[in-house]
């Protein structure tokens, strides 16, 4: 959109105004701001949707209010940013927001060209298809032709054309900018599948009217390590963001939950659990912070065994089980360094 | 002349200025740009356009020219600037057409008509065009699905993917086919030239439209079938997924189209308008006068007049059109700002892109306004 491209232009200004002194420090932005800027999608059931009261909520945006409940001492304090697939770097780039949570795929080029900081991963996914039963065709391989829905400006659209390439198939692509543009030309039938990760189809699927008539295809056919980013060049606040993911998954491990943090916060008899809520060492002010920023983190929305399930879990309409992101210890992958 | 008189002559003084005003502006730019240079590089975002020559690792649906996943970053967003150029020819084409009918009609005596064209004018010149462009994206991925293709003779269909028509290919001996074409083109010209001296002359007139039409017909076909037929098509069949072989016309361009075709129609009309009315009625009654069937007077008195009274803002309204046309990214069609935004999500480079587009819009814009002002030039009252 035309809107798109005055943002970038705007950004662009914004960068070349900043006079090479502005972020020095994120941390203190943020809390003369008095809210942090969290980047997020444009909708996305189970990820990033709002309630009938016109709220955010969901697992992306569960991760913006830990971090701002552990900066700010309030998980409300923050000003969600909502961007797709293409505006979501120049926004973190240009300072628009501190940190993004938007199901973004730690890749090296990312990571190393573009001059970001990915903070860990918060949710291992792969990228997959959907299609209509009626196809009649029941893997991604026999695809050749098909008409393919994918958003721009993602690793998904260079994962297909990858895709296709080494199958020696063709396909025509549909590019579309957000979820619910991708939903709306697939269920119209502009396209035969959609392909994006496989959360997100999901999240997409669970949306539909008629979900029983769509399948998702066998085939995974990427790796999609999904987590929160900040700039690079910022090591401190890339910690306190890093350590705030590293907590919620720490917090499972150790049992610690929204409803017994604060009991706990008192004192138990395990040193770990101790160190991360604050009773024991000085961690929180090693990160800049006080000494409860863990505490806060956990009572904003849960542990991310919690966080998990409230929003993605089985329960939900999304469904997904736990899976590669079930602890180490359960047989997934999930797996914070400890808290020492 | 000493100092003093070197500051109250108002000449010089005027000259001093303007050249501090021009140093002044020189410097401020030179900051900025040396200032975005160095921040941008901190932050890891300009380091020049050698990106274009990587890998682009992405598709793209409609290309004029030879395009695939392991093409440049360059040759993607030339074919996005393709793309915008097609949009913008076909777009001009329509909005100029419908404009001056709508204008012309407009002024009509009958009620019912003028009446319809003034609606459509309202309307459409108060509806963004962002909405337009949905809405008529939304009418065509409303037609029938694949499946159940609507077709003419089994060679044209019309689907919500679009409208797929056969492909031409070319073999040995097609160049002949189109030199006939050519030949037929000249032929028609100096047809014309000798027609309008001889009514000038004699006052007879030339059947020359049935004349032009035949040749254009009758030369080409006639080598086609000598030279053995070089040409032949390239017939959609149905697929598994979607139709197979032809050209396919996506429904993004058909609703970009129709959008912003009709959108600047409405505005190029009301110009369209103001120019037939700035020509003294004195003309019409003078020809009417002399016997001319409206339409010629229409014709051949008022719109040759009424032009140089349209052309400059019409000027303008090509170039909104052009610019219009960026907002192609709301329905997913291929312009350059579409791919120009894809490069630089997967590339990074912020400044280069936008710089790349600022280039591109301000080069088509002025090709534009050149064009327009040597045809301006042309039709200007000759005054003897
Ligand atoms: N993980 C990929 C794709 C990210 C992506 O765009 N995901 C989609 C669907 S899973 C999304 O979040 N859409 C929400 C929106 O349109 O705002 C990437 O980082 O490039």
């Amino acid at each position: 959109m035309r809107l798109n491209l005055i943002r970038f232009a705007a950004m662009a200004i914004i960068t070349l105004l900043s006079f090479g002194t502005a972020h020095a420090s994120t941390l203190n932005d943020v809390k003369a701001a008095g809210h942090l800027k969290c980047g997020i999608n444009t909708g996305l059931p189970g990820f990033a949707f709002t309630d009938d009261k016109g709220n955010w909520k969901g697992f992306d945006v569960a991760f913006c209010r830990a971090l701002a409940a552990a900066v700010l001492g309030n998980a409300d304090k923050v000003k969600y940013v909502n961007l797709t697939g293409k505006t979501r770097f120049p926004a973190l780039a240009s300072g628009e927001i501190d940190v993004l949570s938007r199901n973004t795929t730690w890749t090296f080029s990312r990571d190393v060209d573009l001059g970001f900081t990915f903070l860990g991963v918060s949710y291992y996914d792969g990228q997959g298809f959907i299609g209509r039963k009626s196809l009649g065709i029941k893997s991604a391989k026999e695809l050749d032709g098909a008409s393919v829905c994918i958003q721009t400006g993602t690793t998904t659209e260079l994962n297909l054309a990858d895709f296709f390439r080494s199958n020696k198939m063709k396909y025509e692509p549909v590019p579309i900018e957000t979820n619910a543009e991708a939903r709306a030309g697939y269920l119209a039938e502009r396209c035969d599948v959609y392909t994006t990760d496989a959360s997100g189809l999901a999240a997409t699927k669970s949306t539909f009217k008629d979900a029983e008539n769509h399948m998702v295809f066998p085939e995974i056919i990427s790796k999609e390590p999904l987590g929160p980013v900040v700039r690079q060049g910022d090591d401190q606040w890339a910690d306190i963001a890093r350590w705030t993911l590293n907590a919620l998954i720490v917090a499972e491990e150790l049992g610690v939950t929204q409803a017994n943090v604060n009991e706990k916060a008192k004192g138990t008899k395990n040193p770990e659990i101790n160190r991360m809520l604050g009773k024991e060492g000085s961690m929180g002010k090693m990160l800049g912070l006080d000494a409860t920023w863990a505490v806060r983190a956990i009572a904003a929305g849960g542990n991310y065994a919690e966080i998990f399930e409230k929003y993605l879990g089985t329960k939900t309409p999304l469904g997904l089980s736990r899976g590669l992101n079930a602890l180490y210890k359960d047989g997934g992958i999930l797996y914070a360094p400890p808290i020492r | 002349m000493n100092t003093k008189s070197l500051w109250t002559n108002e000449r010089t003084r005027g000259l001093i200025f303007q050249i501090l005003l021009v140093v002044g502006i020189a410097v401020f730019f030179a900051f900025i740009i040396s200032n975005t240079i160095t921040n941008l590089e901190k932050a890891g975002l300009a380091s020049g356009y050698s990106f274009l020559g990587d890998t682009a690792s992405f598709d793209i649906n409609q290309r004029l020219i030879e395009y695939s996943s392991t093409s440049t970053y360059g040759r993607a967003i030339i074919v996005g600037g393709l793309n915008t150029i097609v949009i913008a020819i076909l777009g001009i084409l329509a909005a100029t057409v419908i404009g001056f009918v709508a204008g012309i009609l407009r002024l009509s005596k009958n009620y019912l008509i003028s009446r319809l064209v003034t609606i459509y004018v309202e309307f459409v010149r108060n509806v963004p065009v962002l909405l337009q462009i949905i809405f008529w994206w939304v009418i065509l991925l409303s037609l029938p699905k694949v499946r159940n293709s609507l077709s003419i003779g089994d060679s044209i269909f019309l689907n919500n993917r679009g409208i797929r028509l056969p492909s031409a290919n070319f073999y040995e001996g097609s160049v002949l086919v189109f030199s006939a074409l050519i030949f037929a083109l000249i032929v028609i010209y100096f047809i014309k030239r000798w027609s309008q001296k001889r009514q000038a002359k004699t006052g007879k007139i030339f059947p020359f439209g049935y004349t032009a039409l035949g040749l254009i017909i009758f030369l080409p076909a006639l080598t086609f079938l000598l030279a053995d037929q070089p040409i032949d098509f390239n017939v959609p069949t149905r697929g598994r997924f979607n139709l197979k072989g032809g050209f396919n016309v996506t429904p993004e361009l058909v609703a970009l189209w129709l959008a912003l075709s009709t959108y600047t129609a409405a505005f190029i009309s009301e110009i369209v308008r103001s120019g037939i009315l700035s020509v003294s009625s004195g003309q019409r009654e003078a020809a009417s006068a002399l016997g001319l069937k409206p339409s010629l007077i229409m014709r051949k008195i008022i719109l040759p007049q009424a032009l140089r009274v349209i052309i400059p803002p019409l000027t303008s309204q090509y170039l909104n059109l052009t610019k219009n046309s960026s907002l192609a990214v709301a329905i997913g069609y291929q312009d350059i700002v579409s791919i120009g935004d894809t490069v630089l999500n997967q590339s990074g480079q912020a400044l280069e892109v936008i710089s790349i587009f600022m280039i591109f819009y301000l080069t088509l814009s002025l090709i534009t306004s050149a064009f327009m002002n040597w045809y301006n030039k042309r039709i200007e009252l000759v005054e003897r």
